[in-house]
């Protein structure tokens, strides 16, 4: 049975981060170079961690799916990262961010972290720019900012189009320093398999050589998670193709409990799908909204005119155009939180006022914003956004505007965290996307970059130092202990049975059905009957998978049929508690849009006196029903109030 | 559409390798250049054939991981844009399309079309970095950095490691991809200070890891998929020249 303690430090909202630091366990120089930590990824939150606890001396081991750390998948945001500075002088303050990306989350998240990462948010961008992040400037020689979703300031800053590349190539190039130093291994391609536990601590991991399959034993006194987010059960998402959510769900299975599976987040602003071959969705970076209008044709029959390609949307005058963001919602017009957005996407297209030929798609507008700025400022703000979008659907977004629809985009859920970032299990932490931490029902956009890299370079190297102060006379593991022998015995045999299926259906034909089965489902609108139907589904394709997925090859060899197969393996799994987790919730709140709760205007209806919990499932066996705990979420410091945008 | 490809396979890193020929029918022209292999990959492992290995992530032209050196050019015949980003409608309807991995000794193959780039981590921890550790850093407004400064160093931070460079140079070089990061530093007043030490010990790491001479012929350039400019290269040369006749002799 789990204990749930968020381990929330007492005391004002203000002081407790400091308290903890100034209350924390130490350990002596001499000690760190005799403790082993074992992260898992290389994105913002596991490279920075890298970095920052090189730096101070642990002796860390860095694993990543990628030959370089530099390709993990933080490398494609786009937009920007958030922080409290206040540089335009426009009313910003932590406590603005603290209180804004709790609102935003829809009052689901943990008021005493997000206080801390709005606190820290200022402190990275200072680190960035120390590292030589090529942050956008004014004249001035002054730091830009543009606005996100969900603000009435602007405290976004960015790279051009590429804030994610920019910020993981400077994580990366601290964490390069630290392994030229010495302090910092780095094993290239390994997919970690299973967490091996000893005397109920993580102790190491099982990992998989990709180029040769050869299987791996590492050891070390503490294990971080920080493998990213599972938006790839859905197939289709913006989510690089190698990110997944294996890791995660292996802890699970070794009693890391799992917080609010089905808290998915769906971003308004990607290119639609046009085909069934389709591998992934482009997101065209929520910065756009800064400057772009969003519509779709007031009139059903212009709408059915431009799917047959009858019409083109620049014939159609300003008066026949329905900006139903700035209709519904005038006070943040396009810039409503990205929940907000996609559920009104949807709902015009549902009632046929969509575009595009198959009708799913709204237009997303720069012609006001062209005729305001020039062409050439636009392109200076999104020009690479606008290639993009030009090399995808072949149409030129300067002229004609944009055609966007909502994809699955990042995981609010994740991991169970407490305020430490320790999981369920003693000894493993999980960081970034692959926790559940603070993001509530709902993450804003600019947050993701700033989450991973206050875990990664402010908290992690806090917390971690107080779990391991008292262990430094805990030897180093031998990878020899039965341990480690029984999960590789585990492992192995999880690859044998895959590869022995022999089947005659390849992997990804399972994957895109059970994405097809979550996006209609558990997607952007769900209702009780279709969760129980999604739950029916999933087990039939499950049942399929294993009698019928073919997997050529030799599995000690390059094998990518293999290595998706372990993660379609796993997705399933994962999309079935998703989707108990969202039958569960009879409330609408963030990213869960239920569709018996709403209000007579059509917006999430939550309902706080009795779901104002995190849902925290415990893996109970291959078979059994999970077991949900609930850790209540106590509103302290802020009034809980009805989410309005108008 | 319907396509002739004829693939490099190469079972393992020791393994001689060759040509083999596919057709492809019915592909759409929307589909992208990986969707097309994921259809003969599809097709070839319902025939019972091992799929063709290839590298790639993000496929938004952004991870630097996809590598395929299309009928003769690094990321195929579209410029400014990495092979994910490419469609099939790039492609004459019937043509026979030759695909290769990066050739490179600094780049050995490791099965098909994946290659080994690790030579590039290797140059970056010689030096690819601005020595601050965590929570040293001063108020980030406190540097005010001309606009065209961070612009410069904006262009070049743009790279993305993918090799097509070396790949394209006659002489497989890693002057592009190094100045690139050399450049990104040099004119940034945070990057200066360790400037001398940077550039000497970066170009040293590259010489001792096979990448050939620049010899000025600007491949480079013209097939990098984010269009960094060989003007890096000029600025690293000036800087190496810089740091070598005012250097002492002995690093402190
Ligand atoms: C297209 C796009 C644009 C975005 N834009 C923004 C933005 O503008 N602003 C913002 O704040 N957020 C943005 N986000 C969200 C943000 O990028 C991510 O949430 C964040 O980068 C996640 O970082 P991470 O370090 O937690 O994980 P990741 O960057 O996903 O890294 C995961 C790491 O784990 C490794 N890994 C995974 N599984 C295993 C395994 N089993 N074994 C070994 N290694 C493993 C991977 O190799 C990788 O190194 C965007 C996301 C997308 C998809
Ligand atoms: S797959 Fe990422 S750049 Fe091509």
């Amino acid at each position: 049975m789990i204990k749930l303690d968020p381990k929330v430090p007492d005391g004002p909202l203000a002081e407790k981060w400091n308290k903890y630091k100034s209350s924390q366990d130490l350990v002596n120089p001499a000690n760190k170079r005799k403790l082993d930590i074992i992260i898992v990824g290389t994105g913002l939150a596991g490279a920075s961690a890298a970095a920052s606890l090189g730096e101070m001396g642990f002796k860390v081991k860095v694993f990543g799916i990628h030959e370089s750390p530099r390709r993990a998948h933080s490398i494609a945001a786009q937009g920007g990262i958030n922080a409290a500075k206040n540089y335009p002088n426009d009313g910003d303050s932590i406590y603005r961010l603290f209180y804004d990306t709790v609102k935003g989350g829809d009052y689901r998240s943990r008021e005493a972290n997000v206080y801390r990462l709005a606190e820290v948010s200022n402190n990275i961008i200072d680190q960035c720019v120390a590292q030589g992040v090529p942050f956008a400037r004014e004249y001035g020689g002054m730091l830009a900012n543009r606005s996100f979703g969900g603000a009435l300031v602007s405290r976004t800053f960015y790279a051009r189009g590429q804030t994610g590349q920019q910020l993981l190539l400077g994580a990366y190039s601290a964490f390069m320093k630290e392994i030229n130093r010495g302090n910092v291994t780095f094993y290239p391609k390994r997919e970690m398999l299973d967490l091996v536990m000893i005397d109920g601590k993580a102790r190491g991991i099982i990992t998989r050589e990709l180029n040769t399959g050869k299987i791996e034993r590492h050891s070390a006194h503490a294990v971080v998670i920080a493998t990213g987010g599972y938006g790839n059960v859905f197939f289709l998402s913006t989510n690089a193709m190698n990110s997944n959510g294996s890791a995660v769900w292996q802890c699970y299975k070794r009693g890391a409990a799992f917080a609010n599976p089905c808290f998915t987040q769906i971003h308004p602003t990607c290119i639609p799908v046009h085909g069934e071959y389709q591998s992934k969705l482009t997101l065209m970076s929520e910065s756009l909204r800064n400057d772009g209008r969003i519509w779709v044709p007031k009139k059903k029959e212009d709408a059915q005119r431009i799917q047959k390609g009858e019409l083109k949307p620049t014939e159609i005058p300003e008066e026949d155009r329905d900006y139903y963001l700035e209709r519904r919602y005038p006070a943040f017009g396009n810039l409503v939180p990205r929940d907000v957005a996609s559920r009104a996407a949807k709902e015009r297209c549902d009632a046929g006022y969509g575009v595009g030929n198959t009708g799913l798609a709204v237009y997303l507008d720069f012609a006001d914003a062209i005729k305001r700025l020039g062409k050439s400022v636009i392109e200076a703000r999104y020009g690479n956004l606008f290639q993009m979008y030009e090399k995808i659907v072949d149409d030129n977004p300067y002229e004609t505007p944009m055609m966007i629809y909502p994809a699955v985009h990042y995981t609010m859920g994740g991991t169970w965290v407490d305020y430490e970032l320790q999981t369920t299990i003693p000894g493993l932490f999980a960081t970034g996307e692959a926790n559940f931490s603070d993001h509530g029902a709902n993450r804003l956009g600019a947050s993701a970059l700033m989450q991973g890299l206050s875990d990664g370079y402010f908290v992690l190297p806090y917390t971690l130092q107080n779990y391991l102060a008292d262990q430094i006379n805990v030897p180093r593991f031998s990878t020899d202990l039965p341990e480690f022998d029984t999960v590789e015995k585990d492992v192995k045999s999880r690859i044998d049975k895959i590869m022995n299926v022999k089947g005659d259906k390849t992997v990804d034909t399972f994957h895109r059905r059970l994405g097809h089965v979550m996006w209609d489902y558990v997607g952007m609108g769900r209702n009780e009957e279709g969760i129980r139907k999604a739950l029916s589904e999933i087990k039939e394709i499950k049942e399929d998978f294993w009698k019928n997925v073919r997997i050529p090859g030799h599995p000690e060899d390059v094998n990518l049929e293999l290595e998706k197969a372990l993660r379609v393996a796993d997705y399933l799994e994962l999309g079935e508690l998703m989707a108990l987790d969202a039958l569960d919730r009879k409330e609408s709140c963030g990213g869960h849009f239920r569709e018996e709760y709403q209000t007579p205007e059509g917006e999430a209806l939550r309902n706080d006196k009795d779901y104002t919990f995190v849902s925290v499932w415990e893996y109970k066996g291959d078979g059994e029903a999970p077991a949900l705990h609930k850790e209540p979420l106590n509103f302290e410091f802020i009034e809980v109030k009805q989410r309005s945008y108008k | 559409m319907n396509f002739t490809l004829k693939i490099w396979r190469q079972e393992n890193p020791n393994a001689k390798g060759g040509f083999e020929t596919y057709q492809l029918s019915d592909i759409s022209a929307d589909a992208s250049f990986l969707e097309m292999l994921d259809i003969l990959n599809e097709q070839l492992v319902m025939e019972g054939k091992v799929p063709v290995a290839f590298d790639h992530d993000c496929r938004e032209g952004i991870c630097g991981t996809c590598s395929l050196y299309i009928n003769g050019r690094p990321h195929g015949p579209d410029s400014g844009i990495t092979v994910c980003q490419m469609h099939m409608r790039n492609f004459k309807d019937g043509s026979t399309i030759t695909i290769e991995p990066w050739r490179a000794r600094a780049f050995p193959v490791i099965k098909d079309l994946m290659v080994d780039r690790q030579a590039f981590e290797k140059i970056i921890m010689a030096g690819g970095y601005i020595s601050v550790n965590t929570g040293n850093a001063i108020d980030a407004n406190s540097i005010p950095i001309p606009k065209q400064a961070a612009e410069t160093a904006m262009d070049a931070a743009a790279c993305i490691g993918c090799g097509a460079c070396v790949a394209a140079c006659k002489n497989a070089s890693a002057m592009l991809f190094v100045s690139a990061k050399v450049s990104q530093f040099a004119v940034l007043p945070q990057g200066k200070i360790e400037a001398k030490r940077r550039v000497k010990n970066m170009v040293s790491r590259m010489d001792e890891l096979g990448f050939g001479n620049c010899t000025n012929t600007y491949a480079c350039e013209a097939e990098c998929p984010k269009n960094i400019s060989v003007s890096h290269i000029a600025r690293m040369n000036r800087e190496f020249f810089i740091s070598k006749v005012t250097s002492p002799k002995k690093e402190v």
